[in-house]
């Protein structure tokens, strides 16, 4: 069907990838730099590879052919070897949230929160209002600047997706009171120690931190003033499932349960009878106030549970990591992200008995999945959420060459609807393709490939706004292009690849391709 | 790819071949061209409250002490007469929220709205996701079922050439099953990206793949919004647009349900007020306010197919009749369902109705519910668009359709 033009356009763009990969080639330079043939991995492999991270990049691939796939797995379970580049450490050590004391930012902030409510309405606490508004938005965009470098440059890029995966399991929202302040601290310290640790970790250092207790207003639950917004969760969305037999009781209980569990970002610790002073507990602005504890006895979910302060809680996180019904509801998960949008139940049955067995074992549940026949049966058949999609163009795009400004990668998920931190309720982001391959998100898919395929993009640009040298067009048609993405192209994408009539269109129209949208 | 990812139908099919058209004549692809023309002039738009709405300082009980008592700190003073931006009385048990009037009253007046109190589920959850997963299928309550469909879905089955439309970034579940149906979200739109060669490039990639038709549809639908929106982007570029927020979306909405499509489907979020949630003025009054003033622009934007038109606002439930202990509410059951049309029997509080009080609260906690919401929708559709019993049956199976008289 090829005619004249269409030749020409194939041979223009065919040129055009040879002397990208000559340009890498000579840029790479040293000896240690693999060659084209030496990347020359089976479709499995490319398959395999492409599930396990945000996409293939060389790194990745001569780390793959070096190691093998049983140590390279042992790697990404265990975080061994997961060393940040050294111009992306740089950058991301640049960023005062890296710094910040997340304890002395709420305090600060609500100080100067406080003083601006103080002052009479008119332009000037307008201003003042926005200026900190900004101080608190700048701090969390860092936040999401740092995870999006990590996510595109890390070599450990299963942390990086479990690190998106529990984010969005524990969600949070950074638009909500203060949580802008907070977000930076509550991904570094609350979620990445645990993504590959003990389940009962994420439950406990969540329910501690500052972020999750305001975002679901359990910083207001106390005796006498109960709100079982946070109780209802707890158990509805991080730990049983909606279906797991608890019932309106439980949630109240469970609320009374956490009474006290809250935020004092500051402040002196508060007077307290004798009786409740070795009960107090501070950590950061995480604060349990006996005197604001319901004492009395409780059931949950038929244990029952003695008035004793925060070792309550400690019970009740054990009663809930260890029902059966969040055994399977966390490996059904796990499953539903990284297998398959229905998973098959005989593997999520062989998930939640490791997850019991091993008493939350993430890596040894996650071990498990990627050894199944069933995982390997699914390869290529998930298709990206925005976050894979975008994360895995820039590592086509650009492979580990820095990019130096975020913004528009963040402002590319903004408008694909899966801004990090971005999701207002507590039920996290879709993890299924029903989520986000409707007809209006195709066609915004394809404007942000047709963005993302610019020369123009603006992520050579420098965020203090220094002069930025030239970035031109990504350079898709590359080695990593040949090597994992190219072999998997039908011959309709490369019908289409091959009409097109500029750099431009044929970088929109492959990461616009079904090939590109599926992992 | 399984059977159920396919969504080809006779309709889409043959659409399908329109589009082939379209590509080697692009003249062609003028907006709304390729959409089956919808039979019936009725229009019908779902307004989804995600998070569970305080029906309760909306619709406010005033006639009920208990009202009061239970909330020391957000109740919203009695409608008086020399108040005219407080609370408006609509009868002499109900009374407007203050923040709604302005928008809602004349409406009211003109018996275009009316509300369907201690409306909704069977569903006892409590659960923000459940509930609305369980409304939106519309699936009846007793026993196991799974259609593998939502109730607009079936809507579209069974009515034929409806064109539906989600004004959503993704497709709501209640579309599950109607095979095809375009989704486009109205808060920010712009030029077109793709000229139809760049579109029909797309489109072949995705030739027989299951995402075809959404691939196919997306592209078509973004080229008519930017054609529909054309003087609204004109505007735009002189400064001259005032309206924000909902408002604005619901402006969009109805030129676009004016002119092509008949079947409509939004979702509003940030009801779920556990905290500070406010009374006559605050956190919720604001919703309230957006809200009610995008479904008046709505309504203008309709011009005279308001006529034909009719919109029911749900949520998944109401919330506690008492404040809680942070001045907001938790998660409740029964709610106040909108319903509003150009030609509706309006003016009113219709359906099944109980005095609102401590004795009468479901579990002692929040209203009862006594309109079930399939009972509600199922006696409404029944007239907007003539169905049969079988029909109705179909969108939602084992119904008894409560006729409201509202139609």
């Amino acid at each position: 069907m090829a005619t004249p033009r269409d030749i020409s356009a194939l041979n223009r763009w065919r040129l055009l990838a040879a002397l990208a990969i000559g340009a890498a080639v000579l840029a790479g330079g040293c000896a240690s730099a693999p060659t084209h043939s030496e990347l020359t991995t089976s479709r499995a492999d490319v398959l395999w590879l492409n599930r396990m991270t945000y996409g293939v990049n060389t790194q990745i691939l001569a780390d793959y052919q070096r190691r093998g796939r049983t140590d390279w797995l042992d790697s990404q379970l265990t975080g061994r070897d997961a060393v940040l580049a050294p111009d992306i450490a740089s950058q991301i050590n640049l960023l005062d949230v890296v710094h910040a004391d997340a304890a002395q930012l709420l305090a600060a902030s609500n100080a100067e929160y406080k003083r601006i409510n103080a002052l009479a309405d008119g332009p000037e606490k307008e201003q003042a209002r926005k200026t900190l508004n900004e101080r608190g938005n700048a701090l969390a965009y860092q936040a999401a600047r740092r995870d999006l470098l990590r996510a595109i440059y890390s070599p450990a890029q299963l942390q990086e997706q479990l690190a998106w995966f529990w984010l969005n399991h524990f969600n949070v929202a950074q638009s909500k009171g203060s949580i802008r302040w907070l977000i930076g601290d509550y991904e570094e310290h609350a979620i990445r120690p645990h993504v590959l640790g003990r389940f009962r970790d994420l439950v406990m250092a969540t329910l501690t931190h500052p972020a999750m207790l305001q975002y679901l207003d359990n910083a207001q639950n106390a005796v006498n003033h109960i709100n079982e917004n946070y109780a209802r969760e707890l158990m509805e969305l991080h730990t049983l499932g909606v279906a797991a037999g608890y019932t309106q009781n439980d949630v109240q209980n469970l609320a009374r349960i956490l009474t006290g569990v809250g935020i004092n970002a500051g402040g002196p610790q508060p007077q307290l009878r004798p009786a409740w002073q070795g009960l107090y507990r501070r950590n950061g602005a995480f604060e349990f106030n006996p005197a604001r504890h319901d004492f009395s006895s409780k059931m949950l979910l038929g244990h029952t549970i003695r008035g004793q302060g925060f070792a309550e809680v400690e019970q009740a996180a054990d009663i809930l990591v260890h029902e059966p019904a969040c055994a399977k509801f966390i490996s059904r998960k796990l499953a539903v992200y990284f297998v398959a949008d229905e998973p098959p139940p005989a593997l999520v049955e062989r998930m939640a008995a490791t997850f019991s067995r091993t008493d939350g074992d993430i890596a040894a549940v996650l071990r498990v999945m990627f050894a199944a026949p069933e995982f390997s049966a699914s390869l290529g058949g998930k298709f990206k959420d925005p976050m894979h999609f975008v994360v895995s163009a820039l590592r086509l795009g650009y492979d580990t060459r820095p990019i130096l400004n975020t913004h528009p990668v963040a402002n590319w998920l903004n408008a694909l609807a899966e801004p990090l931190y971005g999701h207002q309720t507590p039920d996290g982001y879709a993890l299924t393709e029903a989520g986000w391959a409707s007809s209006g998100q195709m066609s915004r898919r394809f404007e942000i490939a047709r963005a993302m395929a610019s020369p123009n993009a603006g992520l050579f640009e420098p965020e203090d706004g220094s002069i930025a040298g030239s970035a031109g067009f990504p350079q898709l048609s590359n080695r990593i292009y040949f090597a994992a993405v190219e072999p998997l192209l039908s011959q309709r994408t490369r019908n289409s690849l091959d009409a097109t009539t500029s750099q431009q269109e044929w970088n929109t129209l492959l990461l616009s391709s079904p090939e590109f949208n599926y992992r | 790819m399984t059977a159920k990812a396919r969504r080809h139908s006779g309709i889409s099919m043959q659409r399908r071949e329109l589009l082939r058209l379209a590509a080697a004549f692009p003249a062609l692809t003028v907006a709304g061209r390729l959409f089956a023309a919808p039979t019936s002039p009725a229009r019908f738009l779902l307004v989804f409250l995600r998070g569970g709405y305080d029906c309760a300082n909306f619709l406010i009980p005033y006639a009920s002490s208990d009202y009061y008592e239970a909330r020391p700190r957000i109740a919203i003073a009695r409608p008086d007469a020399s108040a005219p931006t407080g609370a408006l009385a609509l009868d002499a048990e109900w009374a407007l929220a203050p923040a709604a009037r302005e928008a809602l009253a004349p409406l009211y007046e003109q018996h275009q709205l009316a509300f369907v109190p201690f409306a909704g589920t069977d569903d006892l959850s409590r659960s923000h996701f459940e509930t609305q997963d369980s409304i939106e299928l519309g699936e009846p309550s007793q026993g196991q079922h799974d259609f593998g469909s939502g109730f607009m879905g079936r809507l579209v089955q069974v009515l034929g050439s409806s064109g539906p439309i989600a004004f959503t970034d993704a497709l709501p579940l209640t579309f599950k099953g109607g095979a095809d149906i375009p989704n486009v979200s109205l808060k920010g739109i712009g030029k077109a990206a793709f000229d139809a060669r760049q579109a029909s490039l797309l489109s072949g990639m995705y030739a027989e793949h299951h995402l075809e038709s959404a691939v196919a549809d997306g592209l078509e639908l973004r080229q008519e919004v930017a054609l529909a929106m054309a003087d609204e982007m004109r505007a735009a570029n002189r400064g001259a647009i005032n309206t924000k927020g909902f408002a604005l979306e619901a402006e969009r909405m109805g030129k676009l349900m004016r002119d092509q499509y008949r079947l409509g489907f939004v979702d509003v979020g940030g009801w779920d007020t556990h905290v500070n949630e406010g009374g006559a003025k605050g956190a919720l009054a604001n919703n309230l306010d957006n809200l009610s003033r995008g479904l008046m622009s709505f309504s203008q934007a309709m011009g005279e197919q308001w006529r034909d038109t009719v919109v029911v606002v749900v949520s998944e439930f109401g919330r506690t009749f008492r404040e809680n202990g942070n001045s907001g509410t938790d998660h409740g059951h029964g709610s106040v369902y909108w319903v509003l049309g150009g030609a509706i029997s309006g003016g009113r509080v219709a359906g099944e109705q109980i005095a609102v009080g401590r004795a009468t609260l479901f579990q002692d906690r929040d209203y009862p519910v006594l309109n079930d919401y399939r009972a509600v929708l199922g006696g409404l559709f029944r007239p907007i668009w003539g169905l049969s019993s079988g029909q109705l049956e179909r969108v939602f199976p084992q119904v008894r359709p409560l006729d409201l008289k509202l139609v």
